[in-house]
């Protein structure tokens, strides 16, 4: 349905007109210019896509615009402000990504694992992150930054 | 022709050789970029890969790509090396085809052998030049002079001091010296370290640009017809209702038909109307029966390698061992998928590309828009990982073209269908051996026949008085147009993954055969010296202990060589009477030359585990003929979290040879070093990979 979809994005109250059957991940990318969302597979399969909403991680690809409205939602440019977030400076120092493309949606799907359980087992951290795909292999690297972020000061 | 365009070579002949210095008169000019060379050598004038700001910023230069595997950092770390500069203070400019040095491409893990040795050449021949202006503007004999981040001062009297940036004051350097050496291991204070990466900071916030992220304005997105199936022939189009949705643009090129749409989302919903009949081939073969195809279909084998008498080295043999290994098809599934945003302006077409070979695909950009290569730039300058399959350039030209055509920006970014469907999956793959060996484990003969894999070490890196290896068809092109049912290309360590795991699955049976252990088996036939040593680090890293296979313990080895590096890989598995393959651990010892980056090498090599779990175990592409059945991740099983083992990687030092490339060696051997480890644990040799959970419950049975 063509309407006026309003919510929050990155702490800013933010309006769409459009129609509200759309993909949050194009709203994003094309409408808003948000471009560090990433398109991996459109099926929720990969989670290069997946940004916060209320707390939760949600594959942008899968999540119609009108699921969100009235909804707080926080992208990666949205993370952090003048310093990095610790999920972020972890990430960082443990050179936890490759080429960078799924870096985006694992971060902020740990920031959402982060928020839900503060202080995560390895296995906690696996299970949350399973259904994020990286193809370069930086799964090891990841795994530590999150054990990192969490026992920082993680989830602010 | 005005003094400004003189070229070096023309100054020098008027000048002589004379000790000072030229700069070029405007400042415009002097930011230019040196003259680029529009074919293969890499270009003699320093300035192609480097460029010294008025504030002491460095740039750094270079037709490479970076796709993930740290270019930019180890770019970085050798010219701060060899100029003497902060690494802090280097800017690095890649796949640029307007601002960088040619560049055949970035693939064949040829970065570091290849592109290194120029780049520390060109820091070390700048910073030579920069000695010899210092010590003019110093007025202190060269010898006196020390360099530390790019601040030349007079160790007799630090206060005597410039700086690079002060030197060369924003100007191009036009003086040249020759046969500078570069540093030697025992100096290096920034080759060896392993800094923080370059491209840190923007992968963590999001800000780094992939091709895909540009939205210029009046920017549209472009979704295009595809056919079913490979070789189907489009019988009938009916765009009526696509042509009714608002906004849309319907562009019909020959073959080409495309929607075009301010919103992505909103051009796919409008391909998604049209209606489309077409002629489509037979579909065979499939996954299963395309091996047999595969030997009927090859060209004639060559001859790759051979040595002694092959009939002698079966007379030696207590023991003959003959096996056939299947390889499927690979892809290689980045999770950026192929992506171009297209900008022509003024008669200039700029790309934005996910793109392996940036050069290449700017010729190819050419040739399908008429523009001369000089009206055609393409930018790669972050790319969401490539492996081999970013290195053609359909996606660009079809942004090209459809910008062309519509005059406005255009950006086409591949669905993973998409991706699926065109990739240039690594080939199908027989290995067909038999060898003989004495008695106590010395291989006499080996007789080897490689079809689709590629000749890529092929012949064996055992020590085999008898052999004899021929090679049919490959990854490189030139295979008849029936071999396979869509492209087939490079794919991380082309040739070897497949080639190793015929070679090493083999050598494994024949240890068993004779009854020894599979490492000692391998010693006993290994004359490589930095081979043997490499498998023996793995051996004593991974606690292996000796004994005959199968030791139902679920150890596994396999070993090799690519590209002059060796690579030894353990593995632990645990196989369910599922056929489910649980990897517990997972030690690869690498002898790569001196090490230029040793966090960056350990990256590397954990990719390559990651992915090797993927090749060896569950990526499966199924196709009728044609027809890719493969579409999305939800059936192309890549190696995730849950698969995670414990890795161990070990660096076997070895300064005596020269930094070898690093992206390809750590994976060729994790499929063969699986296969023996799933036969050390049940007694059951797989023969093809993937080792699916099915084929092994197959197995099993």
């Amino acid at each position: 349905m063509q309407r006026t979809v309003s919510f929050r994005l990155n702490g800013k109250p933010t309006s769409v007109a459009t129609d509200d059957d759309r993909m949050l991940l194009w709203v994003l990318r094309s409408d808003l210019g948000l471009t560090g969302t990433k398109f991996g597979c459109g099926e929720g399969l990969c989670g290069a896509c997946t940004v916060v909403v209320e707390d939760r991680a949600v594959r942008s690809c899968a999540t119609p615009l009108k699921d969100i409205a009235g909804k707080q939602v926080m992208t990666i440019e949205g993370l952090g402000g003048e310093h990095l977030h610790a999920i972020q400076q972890a990430f960082l120092d443990h050179h936890a990504f490759q080429c960078g493309f799924c870096t985006p949606g694992m971060i902020l799907n740990a920031y959402a694992l982060l928020r839900r359980t503060p202080h995560p087992t390895r296995e906690q951290i696996v299970a949350a992150m399973d259904d994020n795909l990286c193809r370069c292999g930086a799964q090891v690297r990841i795994v530590t930054a999150i054990q990192t972020a969490s026992n920082g000061k993680a989830g602010a | 022709m005005g003094a400004t365009s003189w070229t070096r070579r023309e100054f020098a002949q008027i000048t002589g050789s004379g000790l000072f210095v030229y700069f070029h008169a405007t400042l415009a000019r002097a930011q230019e970029p040196a003259q680029l060379p529009t074919r293969m050598a890499a270009p003699s004038d320093f300035n192609a890969f480097l460029r010294i700001g008025a504030d002491g910023r460095v740039q750094c230069m270079a037709g490479k790509v970076e796709l993930g595997q740290g270019v930019m950092t180890s770019l970085s770390q050798v010219l701060a090396e060899d100029l003497d500069v902060a690494l802090e203070s280097i800017d690095v400019v890649l796949g640029d085809t307007d601002l960088c040095p040619y560049d055949m491409g970035t693939f064949g893990s040829m970065t570091t052998p290849l592109l290194v040795p120029v780049v520390r050449r060109a820091a070390a021949e700048a910073r030579a030049v920069l000695l010899a202006m210092a010590a003019e503007r110093l007025d202190v004999p060269a010898e006196r002079l020390r360099v530390k981040a790019g601040v030349v001062s007079d160790s007799t009297a630090a206060a005597r001091q410039i700086t690079y940036g002060e030197l060369v004051a924003g100007k191009r350097i036009e003086r040249h010296l020759a046969n500078i050496s570069v540093k030697a291991v025992e100096q290096f204070q920034v080759i060896g370290q392993s800094p923080r990466r370059k491209d840190a900071i923007d992968k963590v916030t999001g800000k780094a640009q992939y091709a895909g992220d540009r939205l210029p304005a009046g920017l549209l997105h472009a979704r295009i017809v595809r056919p079913p199936a490979h070789g189907a022939k489009r019988q009938s189009v009916d765009l009526a209702a696509a042509k009714a949705m608002p906004g849309v643009r319907i562009i019909q090129d020959g073959d080409l038909i495309a929607v075009l749409h301010e919103r992505p989302d909103l051009a796919a919903e409008a391909l998604a109307k049209i209606q489309c009949t077409y002629d489509t081939p037979a579909l065979q073969p499939d996954e299963k029966s395309i091996y047999e195809h595969l030997l009927k279909t090859a060209p004639a084998p060559r001859m790759i390698g051979q040595k002694g008498d092959l009939a002698e080295g079966a007379k030696l043999a207590a023991e003959m061992v003959e096996q056939t290994y299947f390889h499927g098809y690979g892809a290689h599934s980045p999770i950026e998928t192929h992506t171009a945003t297209a900008v022509l302006e003024n008669g200039k077409m700029t790309v934005w590309a996910s793109a392996q070979a940036p050069f290449s695909m700017k010729d190819a950009v050419a040739r399908a828009t008429g523009l001369a290569p000089a009206n055609v730039r393409v930018i790669a300058r972050y790319v969401g990982g490539g492996f081999g399959g970013k290195s053609d350039a359909q996606q660009a030209v079809e942004a090209a073209r459809l910008a062309q055509l519509s005059g406005r920006p255009v950006q086409v970014m591949w669905t993973r269908q998409e991706e699926f469907f065109f990739d240039n999956f690594r080939p199908a793959a027989v290995i067909q051996i038999r060898s003989g060996m004495t008695a106590d484990g010395k291989l006499t003969m080996w007789d080897a026949r490689l079809t689709g894999s590629g000749d890529r070490e092929g012949v064996p890196c055992y020590a085999i008085p008898h052999q004899r290896t021929v090679s049919a068809g490959g990854w490189q092109g030139g295979n008849p147009p029936a071999m396979h049912p869509f492209g087939v290309g490079a794919w991380r360590a082309p040739s070897v993954v497949s080639n190793t795991f015929g070679r090493e699955s083999h050598i494994d049976a024949m240890a068993a055969k004779c009854g020894i252990d599979p490492v000692e088996f391998r010693l006993r036939n290994l004359s490589d010296a930095r081979l043997r040593r490499t498998l023996e680090a793995a051996a004593k890293a991974f606690g292996w202990q000796s004994a005959k296979a199968p030791t139902r313990r679920g150890v596994g080895v396999a070993c090799g060589t690519y590209a002059n590096a060796c690579n030894a890989t353990m593995v632990e598995v645990a196989v369910g009477r599922d056929g489910r393959v649980q990897v517990k651990r997972v030690t690869i010892a690498l002898d790569v030359g001196v090490v230029l980056n040793p966090d960056g090498l350990r990256q590397q090599t954990e990719g390559a585990i990651m992915m090797g779990l993927g090749y060896a175990l569950s990526e499966e592409v199924r196709f009728q003929g044609g027809k890719v059945l493969t579409r999305n991740f939800d059936d192309y099983a890549l190696a995730r979290f849950s698969s995670l083992p414990r890795m161990d990687v070990v660096l076997v030092e070895n300064p005596t040879t020269a930094a070898l490339g690093a992206g390809e060696p750590p994976i060729i051997a994790m499929g063969a070093a699986l296969a023996n480890a799933i036969f050390d644990a049940t007694g059951k040799r797989l023969l093809e990979l993937p080792m699916t959970a099915e084929k092994v419950k197959a197995a099993l049975a």
